[in-house]
């Protein structure tokens, strides 16, 4: 009998065998391929290389330009165009010119490109979201990117895993962020080094999609090979709503499955979390913060730019306003989720309370364009990371937190939690 | 025999990719010009100092964070011709061993080698030797299959060569 995790019986399926085990090496078929503006290029370079040309499959290759676009200078704007020059020589289907473009781990579920038993591969580390669908997908480099363009395969060293039970119900103003940060800060940067990290139990109900991207998101940020939600009745309705006739398969982890380590996270006892500089295993709760003035606020990335993370923060700053010098930097994820704020009224909450809205882009996390740091800045940043000079100087600093807590940091010009403003 | 020399730098836990090279520099593509910056936030000596086939050292989790390619191919440009380090993070694992640069895996190496120390390593064998010290250890050998897309100088080689299919 097997004893196979979520993500061992996605693996086993896509290398055509009944049964994986942890450190076993395996070639397997790739129903995606991911990449961006800053590692295609070079994965496109790689590809040149081939005694083989062109594309396995020209419908399972994503090509989504989302870092430093729309263009921010010349050098991005050749590789974009690299990017683009490519898709139009291989008929490439899924690419997404300005416009269409979102940042890329938002854009592809909304798309219905990422379903539930695929298995994907992306040259972005963050790839590692779509287990919020039950799938099983995971950050590789550009030369992987490049062999699974041509060949339609790639090779991993099965994981073992961490399953983290969830229990309980969130309270008012906690997310899915702060149940990873408050995970990654039990378990530290490496805590789940080469690991799949399986999210499993009855409190998971209480997680909306939009709280599961977030927490699989950053399964990267705790080391993980790759974040896992099993499969329930949110995520059909999702797929279902986004990815209407694509086929989708349910894994279920074997019941005598075995993980390396078990956790129980009680959703009710759970708090805002922030990680202060410079590692996002760094993370406190308010009852342990004093202080801290900042100069920034960014509200958007992969992580929390999603129609939930909007309204959230908009509920913050609704009849507020943010104080005074501050920067507030709100960036809707896909051009869905920006036209959706624009209905609901968020755009016009957010310009109100002194806000600015930008079109979808990573620019800011990165410390590309479009927010980045001087010397000795403080940001509170709904992203990912907050190491040394990732979004600007080496000495500004970037602390990592919640929509909710943001958007709260915002009003008051300092880090703060939404009962600071009464609500 | 493959072989590597050379003096070492010495860093400790969780080095990001981020520090190995900044973001604002991944607009560009060329190894020559991401050398130029390569671990210019930690160590903004690195890029002048650094000679052909000095040795970098490291506690765990090394290379932590970004999936970008530009990490290990900035290292590699600037002359680096091995990272010893306690453990790697996963995606700079894959891709050091896709774009031929050499890594090791050795815990007691990455606690004695200090930085500045003459250090030679035998590829064949994993054995890393302080020349100053007079110390040696014994790193983590790869997989078989690792190995061959090492001799292979990269996963491109290594699958034109049709040993994948195989």
């Amino acid at each position: 009998m097997s004893k196979m995790t979520m993500s061992q019986k996605i693996l086993a399926a896509h290398a055509g065998l009944d049964e994986v085990h942890a450190g076993q090496l395996i070639e397997a078929n790739l129903d995606l391929v991911l990449g961006n503006d800053i590692t295609s290029p070079v994965a496109i370079n790689e590809l040149k290389k081939f005694t083989k040309e062109g594309v396995f499959d020209k419908d399972k290759i994503a090509l989504v330009p989302d870092h430093f676009v729309p263009n921010k200078d010349i050098k991005s704007a050749e590789n974009c165009k690299c990017v683009r020059e490519f898709a139009k020589r291989n008929n490439i289907t899924n690419y997404f010119e300005v416009g269409q473009m979102g940042i890329e781990h938002a854009l592809l579920p909304e798309s219905g490109l990422t379903v539930a038993g695929d298995l994907i591969i992306g040259a972005d580390s963050h790839t590692c979201t779509y287990g919020a669908l039950g799938a099983f997908s995971t950050g590789i480099g550009s030369t992987d990117m490049a062999a699974g363009m041509a060949t339609g395969k790639a090779w991993f060293k099965v994981p073992s895993a961490i399953k983290f039970n969830i229990v309980g119900k969130p309270s008012k103003w906690v997310s899915g962020k702060d149940v990873i940060l408050h995970i990654i800060g039990m378990i530290g940067v490496d805590g789940a080094l080469y690991k799949s990290m399986e999210f499993v139990g009855e409190g998971i109900k209480n997680l909306s999609m939009d709280d599961r991207f977030t927490i699989a998101n950053m399964a990267i940020e705790a080391g993980g090979k790759n974040g896992i939600f099993p499969v329930d009745d949110i995520a059909i309705e999702y797929m279902n709503e986004h990815a209407k006739g694509k086929k989708y398969v349910v894994y279920e982890a074997d019941e005598d499955a075995e993980y390396d380590a078990e956790y129980t996270i009680d959703l009710s006892t759970l708090k805002s979390t922030v990680a202060f500089p410079h590692l996002p295993e760094n993370t406190h709760t308010f009852d342990e913060i004093d202080d801290i003035a900042i100069d920034q606020v960014v509200i958007g990335s992969c992580t929390n730019g999603r129609i939930d993370d909007l309204r959230t923060a908009a509920e913050v700053l609704k009849g507020r306003h943010v104080a005074e010098g501050m920067r507030c930097i709100v960036i809707p994820a896909t051009q869905k989720i920006y036209l959706q704020a624009m209905e609901e009224g968020l755009i016009k909450t957010f310009i109100e309370a002194g806000a600015i809205v930008s079109t979808p882009t990573c620019g800011p996390c990165l410390g590309g364009y479009m927010g980045v740091l001087a010397s000795k800045e403080r940001c509170v940043s709904t992203t990912n990371r907050n190491f040394v000079g990732r979004m600007g100087a080496i000495d500004s600093e970037i602390y990592l937190a919640s929509p909710a807590v943001a958007a709260a940091s915002a009003v008051t010009g300092k880090v703060s939690e939404p009962c600071e403003l009464g609500l | 025999m493959k072989a590597a020399k050379g003096t070492v730098f010495k860093y400790g836990d969780n080095v990001d990719t981020d520090v190995i090279i900044p973001a604002r520099y991944l607009n560009s593509t060329d190894a020559g010009e991401l050398a130029k910056h390569c671990m210019e936030d930690i160590d903004k000596d690195f890029a002048t100092k650094v000679q052909d086939g000095d040795i970098i050292v490291a506690d765990k989790n090394f290379g932590c964070g970004s999936s970008r390619e530009h990490a290990p191919i900035a290292i590699k440009a600037s002359g680096v011709s091995c990272v010893i380090a306690k453990s790697f993070a996963r995606i700079f694992y894959r891709n050091s061993i896709n774009i031929g640069l050499p890594i090791i895996e050795c815990e007691e190496a990455a606690d004695a080698i200090k930085a500045g120390d003459v250090v030679t390593i035998d590829f064949d064998t994993g054995v890393i030797t302080d020349e100053t010290t007079g110390e040696s250890f014994k790193g983590q050998a790869f997989p078989p299959f690792m190995q061959k897309i090492i001799d292979s100088e990269g996963l491109i080689n290594y699958i034109n060569s049709g040993a994948a299919t195989n």
